[in-house]
This record gives structure tokens, sequence and C-alpha cells, in this order.
């Protein structure tokens, strides 16, 4: 055993802050050192830090933060020496402030990210992996395997929150010889990421519940459905998957108990609406993603016209640990009727960005601003946008709302997948829902009328009142459409589609107002409601404003105040951020 | 649209390059996305006579193979650049300025959303959401991705992936 192990934080995220480099370097300059062992690691969750390094000296564990190649070259020469407390390492060293991200958590479907080797089944096996499937497969019939998810409460994680137990138990009754199990890792709700994390991080944790849930149900052939914008997860699950084919957990006869099932992924091709499970199962059989009627439920009717049971990645990743824990453990944590913990991505506007994954019942303030630190720039809050497009956004006074399916629902947003995005001041409400509406427009499948028109009617009235030209019973109308849309549409896309106008209405009507009657947007962010003047007692006549202005709109002698001409500005905003003086004034 | 795809005189793709991905999966029932896939990874783009060797080859209907390639975002019909660009217009990339950047990059590229720069050299695109958020705006070039993006500073690597060439 070597002295020092280095785990370098490779997800995504990491290696878009500039992991890989941090590791060739030290790659360079520790390999041939037999005291050094350099490894990898997946997302710890802490995005804002990143790229993070882990050095573990026995089991004293280090962490360092923002490493750079400064960093890379500073830690190959600590460690060849033997002594980690040089001076170049201590302005990496993670705060203790930092510490408490992770201490404030509770991690079950995270709680392997970041800190085993992904690449690796041995370093999953070595902490606790595949025990539960061992268990499940030489003890458990399918029924106790089910019973135990019942106690546990778990409900999917996609979004709807349907109880798992009643799905694989739909899908145990349902009559066939041939079964499947698939799982929806099509995570599309933009700004959320959890799913890439687990697969990235801890891909035969996937796997693993995968399997439990395949043996409950009784399916012989597994499928998951990865969204082809992930490249770097479908890498470490094909591996994860040949890792745990040669071991024997995936194929025939899995460990000498008769049980068999294959696995494979079948990457998707950028379409939001497969993940709605009917959708995913046409774009699987090689169709249009377009959702089917309902019933026949796929526990009945799906894959191939077999009982098919579709759960969500992070759903799968709680298994494995209600297995080995038992059901009750999970059941400990959480609200009268949401169990267990919940993953969030927390972005935007936030000082703390990252995966955070806390019990159910806490509320979105020690979400927001307990773990994740508050507002960037100290700017005030303004409302979290949480379920993405089928989501909504809620607002400050509602911060208090316990996350918990229920309480959610009724502020008009969901517990949806997990994505929080924080907003400020500067986000305008009437433009975020501008910004849904336009996406649920170019994803509506186009197969029912309610959502393909109804989603472009929304967005061109959304789209008329950010630009100034909204008319008096728009708010009515928009209003009414969306009853209609949410009422008639086939599926969960059309459904929940108007729920970003219907919340940001009920809590922002003000915005709204503002933007038909008075023509403003007071966050300031519409172009076409916005103008910029020079205010002459503050301009110094420094001349750089003139000098950034891309259309010569800016006018003016040097040591003179300028003027800008407002039929000539395009509100491009650069004269307002070069301005030294703040004598530009928006408004 | 329709334009594009009504006739395949003129275009001649080697076809043979296709043929084992074609001999693995044109018999196996619900493949043609993942045929639609290999297909544009070996010719960059999905050809129009590609498209109808497809349809001849697997028995699908030609109308069928081009509805499923046209409803998924993945999919393209005419070549790109040596740098695809896909930007990322994800919720928190779009309150963190992610517009600002696609002015930026169509001002340094010259082209619009879904273009192709007279050089060959760039594309542009816009995409959902990279996942990546904790680092937005953030930007993919062929697999590599860039974060924390400012209008500036895509322009730079731009810039220097133009440099590059040189």
């Amino acid at each position: 055993m070597s002295k020092f192990l280095i785990k370098v934080g490779q997800g995504s995220c990491g290696i878009a802050a500039g992991a890989g480099k941090v590791y060739d370097v030290l790659n360079e300059k520790v390999s041939g050192n037999p005291e050094v062992t350099l490894s990898i690691t997946g997302c710890i969750g802490m995005c804002y830090l990143e790229p993070i390094v882990d050095v573990y000296e026995g089991d004293a564990r280090r962490t360092y933060c923002k490493a750079d190649e400064k960093f890379a070259l500073a830690l190959a020469e600590a460690v060849a020496s033997g002594n980690l407390d040089a001076d170049a390492l201590k302005a990496y060293e993670i705060a203790e402030e930092d510490k408490d991200y992770l201490r404030k958590q509770t991690r079950i479907a995270l709680r392997h990210c970041g800190n085993i080797n992904p690449e690796s089944i041995e370093e999953y096996m070595a902490a606790d992996g595949y025990q539960a499937l061992t268990k499940v497969l030489k003890t458990m019939t399918p029924d106790d395997v089910i019973e135990v998810i019942k106690t546990s409460g778990l409900a999917g994680r996609g979004g709807a929150g349907f109880p798992t137990w009643f799905k694989w138990n739909a899908a145990k009754s349902s009559p066939g010889e041939q079964k499947y199990l698939i799982c929806n890792a099509d995570e599309g709700d933009p700004g959320a990421f959890m799913d890439r994390a687990v697969i990235e991080s801890d891909p035969h944790n996937l796997i693993e519940g995968m399997l439990i849930g395949a043996y409950a149900i009784g399916a012989s052939e597994a499928v998951v459905y990865v969204r082809a914008e992930y490249p770097l997860a479908i890498v470490r699950l094909t591996k994860a998957i040949e890792q745990a084919e040669k071991a024997g957990f995936l194929g025939e006869n899995i460990l000498g108990t008769g049980f068999s099932c294959k696995m494979r992924i079948k990457a998707g091709a950028g379409a939001f609406v497969c993940g709605e499970e009917t959708a995913l199962i046409e774009s699987l059989e090689g169709q249009r993603g377009m959702p089917r009627l309902k019933p026949p439920f796929p526990a009945q009717k799906g894959y191939w016209q077999k009982p098919s049971n579709i759960n969500n990645v992070e759903t799968f990743a709680n298994v494995a640990w209600i297995l080995l824990h038992g059901g009750e453990a999970f059941a400990a944590m959480g609200t009268e009727d949401s169990k267990g913990t919940k993953v969030f991505a927390l972005t935007g506007k936030i000082r703390k960005g990252g995966l955070v994954e806390i019990p159910m019942g806490k509320t979105l303030r020690d979400v927001i601003f307990d773990i994740g630190g508050g507002i960037k720039n100290d700017a005030e809050f303004k409302a979290v946008q949480m379920g993405g497009p089928s989501g909504g956004c809620i607002p400050a006074d509602l911060l208090d709302t316990v996350i918990d399916y229920k309480k959610l629902g009724a502020t008009g947003a969901i517990m949806g997948s997990g994505g929080m995005v924080v907003m400020d001041e500067s986000t305008c409400m009437v433009d975020m829902a501008r910004f849904f509406l336009d996406f649920t427009t170019k994803e509506s499948c186009g197969k029912c009328v309610h959502c393909r028109l109804g989603t472009k009617r929304l967005h061109e009235i959304l789209t008329r009142i950010v630009e100034g030209e909204g008319r008096e019973g728009d708010i009515e109308n928009l209003e009414e459409l969306c009853t209609t849309v949410k009422d008639g549409a086939l599926c969960g896309l059309g459904q929940t589609a108007p729920n970003p106008v219907l919340t940001t209405i009920r809590y922002f009507r003000h915005e709204y107002e503002a933007h038909i009657r008075d023509k403003k947007c007071p966050a300031g962010n519409c172009k076409t409601l916005i103008h910029f003047t020079i205010d002459a007692d503050k301009c110094k006549g420094c001349t750089l404003c003139a000098r950034q202005c891309p259309v010569d709109a800016i006018a003016g002698k040097v040591k003179e105040a300028h003027v800008i001409d407002a039929d000539k500005c395009i509100k491009c905003g650069k004269c307002f951020e070069s301005c030294k003086f703040g004598a530009i004034v928006k408004d | 649209m329709e334009k594009e795809f009504c006739c395949t005189c003129g275009s001649k793709s080697d076809l043979t390059l296709l043929e084992p991905v074609l001999a693995k999966y044109a018999s196996v029932p619900g493949s043609l996305i993942t045929i639609l896939q290999h297909a544009q990874d070996i010719y960059g783009y999905l050809p129009t006579d590609v498209l109808w060797h497809v349809a001849e080859k697997t028995g699908i209907k030609p109308a069928k193979v081009l509805g499923v390639a046209t409803f998924y975002t993945q999919f393209r019909f005419k070549p790109v650049g040596k740098y695809l660009i896909l930007l990322c217009q994800g919720t928190a990339c779009h309150v963190n300025g992610a517009k600002l950047v696609e002015a930026a990059l169509e001002e340094e590229l010259g082209i619009k959303d879904g273009d192709t720069t007279d050089d060959g050299l760039f594309s542009l695109k816009t995409v959902a959401c990279l996942g990546c958020c904790s680092l937005s705006p953030v930007m993919m070039i062929n697999d590599e991705t860039y974060g924390s993006l400012t209008p500036s500073k895509a322009k730079e690597i731009i810039r220097e992936l133009r440099g590059k060439q040189a």
C-alpha cells in the first residue's frame, strides 16, 4: 500500500472546470513513485469548488478545491517530500464552511458519489456494493422485495412521485413470460443533473438497483435509456456493465441462483418528451417518441407490448440501500407522505451550486440558504424554479415550504426530478415563463392538439408581453388557455406545460401588469422595455462607452457629458457594463 | 425542408462505410435510431442517399425513416464544421446570461444558430441542457465542455481554435 492516495474528481462538471489537466500533470509527476497512488472519483456534488482533489494519508483525508496546474505541481512536490503541510497547498484547502455543505446532507442515493472510483467494481464492492443483490437473490422472494420497498415508502424520483412498490407489483402480477425493466435516464429537464452525476459517479449502484427491480418483477432483460448529451455517463455505464458481467452479477444464472438478467444501454437522440414513459418506449422501439394512450399501462403492455416497468435513475439508486438497511430505516426519514431523501441540483444565482441530498421535510430555505449559502453577490432572493418546464416558480414568502410532494404541489410547483434554479431580482418572471414555453413548444411531439397548438399560442402571448405589445385581457387569456391545455393534453408534458405560466401569474401578477400597462420590465431584463440614458452630472466624458457602443449610438466630446441616441441604440448594455462612474442609467 | 429530401441524384456518399452497421442492426427490430446514430458518426450528418439506403436495407419505409430522423434534435441533414459548438440554453444558463453569449458567438462567427461558417470550421447549435448547470453558461465544442462563459471569454475560445488552424 502506498502512503498517499490521490483522488481527482472527474465528473463532467469537474472535467469542464479543468480536472483533466490537473490529473494529467499529477500523472506525469507522480507516476513511478511507489508511495503515491493516483486515482479518480466521481462528483462529490460541490460543483462550485471544482476541480476537487482528495488526498488520503492512511485514514486522514484532505480536500483541496479549485485545483489548477499550479496546485498539481505543488501537490506532486509535497507528496514527493512526504510533507503535506506545504504552504503552497494551504490556499487550496477546503474551508470549514464548505465542509458543512456535505455535513448538512443525508446521502443515500449519492452515498458513494465522489468517494469511490466509478470505474472500479472492486471499490464499489468494498463499499458494501452488490451485498444487497446477494441478499435478495439468496434469501428473499420477489414478494419479499416488493414488501420492503412498500415499507420504505419509496416513490418515483423522476417527478410524478408514484409509489415504486405499486408499479413493481403491477408489472410482477401482469401475465407474461417476457418482461422488461427499463431505467429512464433521459434527464431532459433543463437545470437538472442528478441522474448524470449518479451514473457518472456510481454506475454500479444503478445496476444493482435495477437488478433487484428486475428480480422483483421477473424481468430477464433490462435497458437503460440514456440521453445522448451525456457521453461520459454512457462510457462509465458501459464499462460498469462489462465489469458486472465478468464478476457474475449480470447475465445467466447470477450468483448461481438461477436468476438471469442481461442489461444494455440505449442512447437517446434528443427529445424531452421521451422522459414520458410511453414515449420512451416508442423511442426504444425505434419510433418517433410520441406518447401512447393509457391504459394500457406499461405494466400491462409496454416495451414490445410486454409487461414493463420504468423507473428513474435516482429511484433505482436508493434501492440497494433500502434492501440492505431495511424499509423502516428509509421510512424513518421524511414526512407523513414523502419518505426518504431527495437529491436536488441547486443552480442559478446561488452561491454554492451543486448536488444536495436531504431528507424530505426540510424547507426550501434550508436548502437554498443554509446549505446553498444564499444568493450570489448578496443579491435579493426572488424565486426558485422547481420541476423545470413542468414545474413552477416559488416566491420568497413561501421559502419555509416543507419539501414533500403534497406541500410543494400546493404551491403550484412540483417536486419534479430535482432541478432547483434560484433567481434574483434581475430575473424577469414573465420572460421566465416565456423561456419555458419556448422550450415546451419546441419539444411538444405534436400528437395532441391541446399541447401542439396550446403551447404555441401561450408562447405567442408571452412573447408579445415581453416585447411590450401586451394587451389588456392577456393575463386572463393566458389563464383560460392554461386550464384548457392542462385538461386536454394527452401526456404529462402538455398537462404540466402551463405550470410555469400559472405560477408566475399567481405570485408575480404585478410584473405581468407592469409589462402590459406601464410597458416596463421591473427586473430590467426585457430589451424592448428598457432604456439607456446618460446622467450628465455623473458623466466624466471619458469616451469609453462611445468606443464600446457597437452601433455608434453615443456621441459627445472628450471631458463633456455624452448622449445616447435612442433611435440608434440596440440596448445591448455594453455602455452600462463599461461605465466606471455609474453614469449610464437603465430604466 | 421537403426539397432537401426529394431526390438523391447528385449526392454520392460512400455507402460501403455503413455496411458493418447494417450487418449488425438491419434485422434487429427497434434499431432504426441506433443505425441513424452510427450513420451520423460516420458521415458527420445524415445525407439523403444514406437515409434512402437505410430504408432499403431495413425494409422500413423511407417516409418513416425520415419521420424518425427529423423527430430527434440529435440528427442533422447538413454537413457540420470541424468544430461543432453546442451552446446550452438550459434554465441555469438562461438566468446566467446565455443569450449574451449566443449574441457574442453569432457576432464572432458571423453565423446564426444552426449554420456553419463559410470556411467549414465552425457550426453553431443551441441545445436544451448539457447538465453542467453549476458552470453556467456552458458550451460544448466537440465533446469538450467550456464553463462560466462570458461574451468575451466565448469569443476568445473561438479565436484560439481558429488560431490553431494557421
